[in-house]
C-alpha cells in the first residue's frame, strides 16, 4: 500500500491528522455536560434516588426512558449496516462504519442508564450471583451484552485494513496503538479472504441478536399486567421504533460529519435520499403499529386501559403525546415524500424530529402507565429534577464524546471499502446485473468471487 | 400505627410525603361517595401468584413456602421492577435514608437502608417467634399463636387473621361468605387478603 493508492482518499485521513479549534470547543462543551451529569450522579449516589423526581407510584422515569431510547438508537448501526452489506447495496460503503460506531457507543450509554437507575448500584453483582432467569431484566442483560460484543467485533473487523493504512501512513505517538490493533495486517489474498468471510458471518449473526435486543427490552413492560404495557404487539413495536430512531440518528450523524469534515464527495445527496426513503417506510410502519396498538386498546375499552389512554390523549400527558405524533409522523411525512431537491437538509431535519419524537414515545410508554395506578392511589405528577436533566445531558454528552474520539482516532469512512467499491464493486455490479438478465451467464460461484476480490485488492 | 411501630416503618417527613414518598405498609384507601365513606385498608395482599416476584432479577422478592411474599432487603438491588409490576402498589421504596438511629425500634425487624424496596410481610417475624415458642413447648403451631400487628391492634376487629387452608377456621368461613371479594380478582393474582362488603347488595369490585 503506497501513498499513490491513498491519493484519492487522502481526505478521509484529515480528521485524524488535523485537529482544529472546533475539536477543542466541542470537547469542552461535551466535558461540561458530562461534568454536570457526574455531579448529578454523585449527588444521587450519595443521598439516594430521592433527589430525583421519582416517587410512588411513578417509580420509573427519565432513566428507564433513556434506557429504552438509547438501546433503540443502537439499532442504527449494526442492523442497518448488516442488512445493507448482505443485500449488497453498493451505496452502503461510506455509511456502514459511522452506523456501527453509533451502535457500540450508544449501547454503553444505554446499559449505563440501568446502572444509574438502580437504588443499590453497589449490589449490581447480585445479578450474576443470584441471577434469576425468569426476570425479563436478565434477558436484557444477556441480549444487550451479546449485542455489544458482536457489534464491537463487527465494528473492529472491517476496521483492521484501515488501521493498517494508518499504521503505514502516520508516525508519532499513536503508531504503537495502530500497530497493535492492525494485528499484522498486510492485505494479502489470504487475509482478505478470511476477513470477508468473518464479516459476512457476523453480519448474519448480528441481525437476530439486534432483533432480540429490543424485543426483550419491550418485554420488561409487556410481561407485567399493567394497563397499556401488557400488549402482545410490544416486541415488534419496539423493534420497529428502534430501527426508526436508529436510522434517524444515523442520518443526523451523517449530516454533522459531512458538514464538519467536508465529506460532500463521499456523503452525497443520494445517500441521504436512500436513507430518507428507508426512514419514510419506517415512519409509516411506526404509525401503523401505533395505530393498531391504540385502536385495539380503545375498542377493548377496559376502564384501566382507558384511564391511561385518555391521560395520553387529553389528560396531563397530552403535550408529550401529540408532540410525539407531530415529530414522528407529521414532520417526517411532509419532508420525506419528495426528496428530489434538498435531500440532505430535508432528511436531516426529519431525522432530528424523529429522534426527539422517539424519545417522547418511550416517555409516553413508561410514565403514563405508572401515573395511573389501578387503585385510587394519591396521584402525583412526575417532574424530573436537575439530577435527571443532568444525567440525561451527561449521557448525551458522553455518547457524543465517545463518537468524537473515535473520529479522531480512526477513519469514520471506511477507506478500503470505498476503494474496493471503486476497484471491484463497479465491475461486480455490472456482472451481477448481467446475470439477472435472460441472456446473461450463470451466476458465478461465491467462492470464486471472493477469490477475485481478494486478488484485485492486493 | 401498630404496623409502623411493629415493623420500624420510617416516617419520611412532611416534605417527602408531599412528594409522594410516604411509606405505609398498610395503606388505607378511601372511597368517598354521597351516601357513605368506605375505608379499604390495603396491606400487601400476599398474592398466591404474585406479579412482583416474577420480575425480580435477583430473587430478592419471592413467595416463601408459607405463602408470604418476602423481600430480602440485603439482596435487593433497587431496580423497582417489582413496584412497576405490582398492580396494587403495595411495594415501597427507600428513596433516601429514612431510617435513622432512633430508640424504641423493634429489634426483631431489620431496618432498611436507602435504595431498597420494602413491603408488608404479614409480620413474618411474629410467625418465626411463634414457631420457636411452639417448638420450645414441644407442640404444633396452632391458630392464634401468630397474628400480625394490624389484626391485633384493630379496635373494631375489622381485620381477621387465620389459616385459609383450614376449612373450619373463622377466616375460611368468612372467605366463603357471599359478601367476600378480593381486589383485582380478574387479574388472576390470587390475593390472600379478602374483603367483606356491608351487604351482598353493595357488592362490586
Amino acid at each position: 500500500m503506497s501513498d499513490a493508492t491513498l491519493g484519492r482518499d487522502a481526505a478521509l485521513l484529515v480528521p485524524i491528522v488535523k485537529t482544529g479549534r472546533g475539536f477543542y470547543v466541542t470537547v469542552t462543551i461535551l466535558g461540561l455536560l458530562i461534568a454536570w451529569g457526574a455531579v448529578a450522579y454523585w449527588t444521587q449516589f450519595d443521598q439516594g434516588l430521592g433527589v430525583t423526581g421519582l416517587h410512588q407510584p411513578v417509580s420509573w422515569g427519565f432513566y428507564v426512558t433513556n434506557f429504552v431510547f438509547f438501546i433503540g438508537i443502537s439499532h442504527a448501526g449494526t442492523l442497518i449496516s448488516a442488512i445493507l452489506r448482505l443485500t449488497k447495496a453498493e451505496w452502503r460503503r461510506p455509511i456502514t462504519r459511522m452506523a456501527e460506531v453509533i451502535t457500540v457507543m450508544v449501547l454503553l450509554i444505554g446499559a449505563g442508564q440501568i446502572l444509574i437507575d438502580l437504588g443499590r448500584p453497589d449490589r449490581l453483582m447480585n445479578i450474576f450471583r443470584y441471577g434469576r432467569y425468569q426476570s425479563p431484566l436478565l434477558w436484557d442483560a444477556t441480549s444487550i451484552s451479546a449485542y455489544f460484543f458482536a457489534s464491537t467485533v463487527y465494528l473492529y473487523l472491517p476496521l483492521i485494513p484501515d488501521i493498517a493504512i494508518l499504521r503505514d501512513h502516520l508516525g508519532g505517538k499513536r503508531r504503537f496503538l495502530y500497530s497493535v490493533l492492525a494485528m499484522g495486517w498486510t492485505g494479502t489474498e489470504h487475509q482478505q479472504k478470511i476477513l470477508n468471510r468473518a464479516i459476512a458471518i457476523l453480519a448474519v449473526m448480528v441481525i437476530p441478536i439486534a432483533v432480540s435486543v429490543h424485543t426483550v427490552v419491550s418485554f420488561v413492560f409487556s410481561m407485567t399486567i399493567q394497563p397499556m404495557w401488557h400488549s402482545t404487539i410490544f416486541g415488534p413495536y419496539f423493534v420497529a421504533g428502534a430501527i426508526f430512531s436508529g436510522i434517524a440518528a444515523l442520518i443526523v450523524a451523517m449530516g454533522i460529519i459531512r458538514r464538519i469534515y467536508h465529506f460532500e464527495a463521499y456523503l452525497k445527496p443520494i445517500h441521504f435520499r436512500y436513507l430518507g426513503y428507508l426512514l419514510l417506510v419506517m415512519t409509516l410502519l411506526w404509525f401503523y403499529l401505533t395505530f393498531a396498538e391504540y385502536l385495539t386498546g380503545y375498542y377493548g375499552s377496559e376502564p384501566e386501559e382507558m384511564k391511561v389512554f385518555w391521560s395520553k390523549f387529553t389528560g396531563p400527558f397530552w403535550p408529550f403525546f401529540w408532540a410525539m405524533v407531530v415529530c414522528n409522523l407529521v414532520i417526517p411525512l411532509i419532508l420525506l415524500v419528495r426528496l428530489r431537491h434538498h435531500a440532505v437538509g430535508k432528511t436531516v431535519v426529519a431525522s432530528i424530529s424523529v429522534v426527539i419524537g422517539m424519545w417522547l414515545e418511550r416517555f409516553n410508554i413508561v410514565v403514563p402507565t405508572l401515573s395511573n395506578p389501578r387503585l385510587p392511589f394519591p396521584e402525583g405528577q412526575y417532574w424530573p429534577t436537575w439530577i435527571e436533566w443532568g444525567e440525561t445531558a451527561g449521557s448525551f454528552g458522553l455518547f457524543i464524546l465517545f463518537y468524537v474520539i473515535f473520529v479522531k482516532l480512526f477513519p469514520i469512512i471506511s477507506i478500503w471499502e470505498i476503494r474496493e467499491g471503486r476497484e471491484v464493486g463497479v465491475k461486480e455490479v455490472e456482472e451481477r446485473l448481467l446475470t439477472y438478465l435472460p441472456d446473461g451467464a450463470e451466476p458465478e460461484r461465491a467462492h470464486d468471487r471472493a477469490h477475485d476480490r481478494a486478488r484485485a485488492l492486493t | 400505627m401498630a404496623c409502623k411501630a411493629e415493623n420500624n416503618v420510617p416516617a419520611v417527613g412532611a416534605r417527602e410525603a408531599a412528594r409522594g414518598r410516604t411509606i405505609s405498609w398498610m395503606h388505607v384507601l378511601v372511597e368517598e361517595s354521597e351516601e357513605r365513606t368506605r375505608f379499604l385498608p390495603c396491606p400487601c395482599l400476599q398474592c398466591d401468584d404474585p406479579p412482583c416476584t416474577k420480575v425480580c432479577p435477583v430473587y430478592a422478592t419471592y413467595r416463601n413456602p408459607e405463602g408470604i411474599v418476602a423481600q430480602v432487603y440485603a439482596r435487593c438491588i433497587g431496580c423497582r421492577f417489582c413496584m412497576a409490576a405490582c398492580p396494587y402498589n403495595a411495594k415501597y421504596f427507600n428513596w433516601l435514608t429514612y431510617q435513622k438511629d432512633a430508640p424504641g425500634q423493634n429489634p426483631d425487624v431489620s431496618v432498611r437502608p436507602k435504595g431498597v424496596v420494602e413491603k408488608c410481610t404479614f409480620c413474618h417475624h411474629r410467625l418465626q417467634k411463634a414457631r420457636e415458642r411452639a417448638r420450645a413447648e414441644r407442640r404444633e403451631l396452632v391458630a392464634g399463636d401468630y397474628v400480625p400487628a394490624c389484626a391485633e391492634a384493630c379496635p373494631t376487629r375489622a381485620i381477621a387473621f387465620g389459616d385459609l387452608s383450614d376449612e373450619s377456621s373463622d377466616v375460611a368461613r368468612l372467605a366463603r361468605s357471599p359478601r367476600a371479594f378480593r381486589l383485582g380478582e380478574a387479574l388472576g393474582t390470587k390475593p390472600k387478603v379478602i374483603y367483606l362488603v356491608e351487604t351482598e347488595a353493595h357488592r362490586r369490585v
